[in-house]
């Protein structure tokens, strides 16, 4: 499943989200200490059983990684992406 | 290879068995230790704190036993070679860790010189009542090689053998001296560093793509890779798969213990040291090791004065014991009778290996003195009778 | 499928993942960070090695894709000890837990941080001994329940900062698994200091040492290290003691300079020798 991101609106940075959902564990620090609340805890289960966060508002990431590293099951990283890419937030 | 000269003390000495030993050490290219003092093996470490830092090495006294027998595992992993030495209460320390370096396959040597025990015991008086726990102190399945000096010029002559067959079999070597051989005094000759052989680290040709950490090769040994060098190679104490990986399951446990056994177990014949006297005609043989191999040459000497058919088996290396030719006596022998500083411990396998063909007496001795030649002596008349 | 690839994933060994460790257990953001610090500091990687003790904060070092050693339970300090001398080019890193590094390898931390033995420690902190099911640790504070004291713990647990300071270590920092930034760059300054650094790291156990005292999960546990901790840089490490759920205090304590263990070996030889000694290599650029 892919959701868009919006185009840039204004920021300098952007960020997209790569969410591996398979391998969450559901802990909930992404969506607990992401700065400008990009996730949120989806309803669903993964695989495993449990719920892994979901992008709310794409165009709030700012690429910081703290996703990435206060995930404890390397499930979600964050990268940058300069002003002028068409990339879009993906889960995988 | 041959020995590096810096570490070769070239020339004629009058020196004790724990001294020889540490230039033994040198000799096979030792150049970092790590100790703990503990009579009657500190002057090995003493000496190894002196000499080290004028060939570019060092020791360094740890905290305790545990630390030093760790250590020195540290330091092999770096790409040294490595030893550390005790007796009785530090090697009951060191057990821990000479079944890590089974497990794990580290090259490294452990000197035991043995004093009367059990417990604090009698520090400064010889004794060779771990034998036994030599072979199975530590926890599990795994087999070491132990071998038995019984001059000072063999402490230096046997040193190297034991980081020589470490570093062939990828195991811990004990060096099993006692007290008596430890502080007795004599003449050591050591040669020019070109007539001495050394066994070098055997590194991985392979490129770390390929590299398994443990995957068995020659003589079902695995290969070493040089730590620094993008290997990325994990040792773990866990049982463990061929890429050196934690493998929970009984498939792993007996792929691998059976082969941290067998690799030594197999090889028993071939890596044996023995020291026959007169065993071509004997009706009695002497077996024994250390120190005691000493004393039974006097005994052999009364007896034979006598007309007695008197033999002596000393095995040099004893663990793994020389199965093949303790079996081959035992088709024509009619008394073994082996004198131990203990109470029963390597007559044990020679009974079970003489399988009932002869009798096997045991002599023993509590230690914190030695056997008299002259009792043995009575013991093998009365066998005889 | 995208090309991004999750930067930890460099450091992993991915034929191993997924790892053994709980929902929310705060292991793996030590690994992030550490993962994150080894490319910050410009270190060079292949002559970093991991050694680590037994427990799960011990399982480190059978993910960790650099040359790894899993010790026995108490003894990576004397072991990386050893690592060191035997090969002092490496930059030696010892992951392990506070029972490991603290009660069976108290003696061995004492030592190693006496003698500024070159090693980077990251102890974590989770105040059980987890991997065994949740027994009383050297840092359990007082009426903790754990399996061992299941009636409440009376023993008066360690102050890690203050005894690393105490027996010498000339870097002694406490964060917490929420602070990730402020632990990367901790590591960073370790990696790329001489001497032995000491860093504690609070992580959520949820499984075993929240769950039995009823302090949540780690999702809470982590909001706890949020509110209730406070940053205070070179605070005094008599007072930065913990109980069950009173302010954590973290920051970066100590940081000072004193020759290392081979480096005071080759003053102390160099001096007396002289031209007969000769020098050990240190593996410290100065």
């Amino acid at each position: 499943m892919v959701i868009a991101g919006s185009e840039g609106a204004g920021r300098k940075i952007r960020g997209k989200v790569i969410l591996q959902r398979e391998r969450c564990k559901g802990c909930g620090f992404c969506v607990e200490f992401c700065p400008t609340h990009v996730l949120e805890m989806d309803k669903g289960l993964n695989n495993k059983g449990y719920h892994t966060p979901m992008v709310v508002s794409a165009e709030a990431c700012s690429g910081c990684d703290l996703c990435g590293l206060y995930c404890p099951d390397f499930a979600i990283f964050g990268i940058r992406i300069p002003r002028d890419s068409s990339e879009k937030q993906e889960i995988v | 290879m041959k020995a590096d000269p810096k570490g070769v003390l070239t020339g004629i000495h009058f020196l004790d068995g724990d001294h020889a030993c540490c230039e033994g050490a040198l000799a096979a290219g030792c150049r970092v230790a790590f100790g703990y003092p503990i009579t009657p093996s500190t002057e090995i470490v003493e000496r190894m704190a002196m000499r080290l830092p004028l060939i570019g090495g060092a020791f360094i006294q740890m905290e305790d036993e545990l630390a030093a027998s760790i250590a020195i595992q540290g330091a092999v992993w770096g790409g040294r070679k490595s030893m550390t030495v005790s007796s009785g209460p530090g090697i009951s320390l060191m057990m821990e860790h000479i079944g890590l370096a089974a497990m794990t396959e580290t090259p490294c040597v452990f000197v035991n010189v043995q004093r009367a025990g059990p417990s604090t015991g009698l520090p400064t008086l010889p004794a060779q009542a771990d034998m036994m726990q030599a072979r199975w102190g530590s926890h599990g399945d795994y087999e070491i090689i132990a071998i038995c000096p019984n001059s000072p010029q063999e402490c230096f002559d046997l040193a190297i053998h034991a980081f020589n067959l470490a570093e062939t079999y990828r195991v811990p070597v004990l060096v099993m001296m006692d007290e008596s051989v430890g502080h007795m005094t004599e003449r050591v000759v050591i040669p020019n560093a070109e007539s001495i052989d050394v066994v070098p680290r055997r590194f991985t040709k392979s490129s770390p793509d390929t590299y398994l950490a443990y995957e068995p090769k020659d003589n079902r040994v695995p290969e070493l890779a040089p730590v620094g060098e993008g290997y990325h190679f994990h040792v773990t104490g866990l049982t463990h798969d061929d890429r050196g990986y934690p493998a929970m399951t009984a498939e792993a446990q007996e792929r691998l213990v059976r082969r941290l056994v067998e690799k030594i177990r197999n090889n028993a014949n071939e890596m044996a040291m023995i020291e026959e006297t007169q065993t071509e005609d004997a009706e009695v043989i002497l077996v024994a090791y250390g120190i005691t191999s000493r004393v039974v040459l006097r005994t052999l000497q009364l007896a034979r004065k006598k007309g007695l058919k008197v033999g002596v088996f000393r095995p040099v290396i004893v663990w793994p014991f020389p199965e093949r030719r303790l079996r081959e006596l035992a088709e024509k022998t009619k008394v073994f009778v082996v004198p131990e500083l203990n109470y029963g411990q390597v007559v044990l396998e020679v009974e079970r290996l003489v399988g009932g063909k002869a009798k096997t007496i045991l002599v023993p001795h509590g230690g914190g003195g030695l056997h008299d030649p002259e009792d043995l002596l009575r013991v093998v008349e009365e066998a005889l009778r | 499928m995208n090309e991004h690839v999750n930067p930890v994933e460099r450091f992993l060994r991915m034929d191993r993942m997924p790892h053994i460790w709980c929902p929310g257990c705060g292991i793996g953001i030590v690994v992030n960070c550490f993962t994150r610090a080894l490319v910050q500091s410009g270190v060079d990687v292949d002559k970093v090695a991991v050694v680590s003790g037994i427990g799960c904060t011990g399982r480190i070092a059978g993910y960790i894709k650099l040359d790894s050693f899993h010790t026995t339970h108490g003894r990576p300090l004397p072991f990386a000890t050893g690592l060191k001398v035997g090969n002092p080019d490496l930059k030696v890193t010892v992951f392990s837990g506070e029972g490991d590094l603290v009660s069976i390898g108290g003696n061995h931390l004492i030592h190693a941080a006496r003698r500024n033995t070159d090693i980077k420690v990251f102890c974590v902190n989770n105040f059980t001994y987890a991997m065994t099911g949740g027994q009383v640790g050297p840092t359990s504070p007082l009426h903790s329940i754990a399996t061992t004291v299941p009636y409440g713990n009376y023993d008066m647990p360690f102050n890690l900062p203050f005894l690393a300071e105490a027996t010498g270590a000339v870097y002694v920092a406490r964060w917490t698994t929420y602070h990730v930034r402020q632990l990367t760059n901790a590591m960073v300054e370790t990696l790329n200091k001489p001497g032995f650094c000491f860093v504690e790291i609070i992580a959520p156990c949820p499984t075993i040492y929240l769950r039995r005292n009823r302090l949540g999960d780690g999702l809470e546990a982590m909001r706890h290290y949020k509110q209730d901790s406070k940053i205070v840089p070179g605070a005094n490490t008599r007072d930065v003691g913990m109980d069950l759920s009173g302010p954590i205090v973290v920051g970066k304590f100590v940081d000072k300079d004193r020759p290392t263990l081979l480096e005071a070996m080759n003053q102390e030889y160099g001096a007396k020798l002289g031209k007969e000694y000769v020098p050990f290599p240190t593996g410290v650029q100065r």
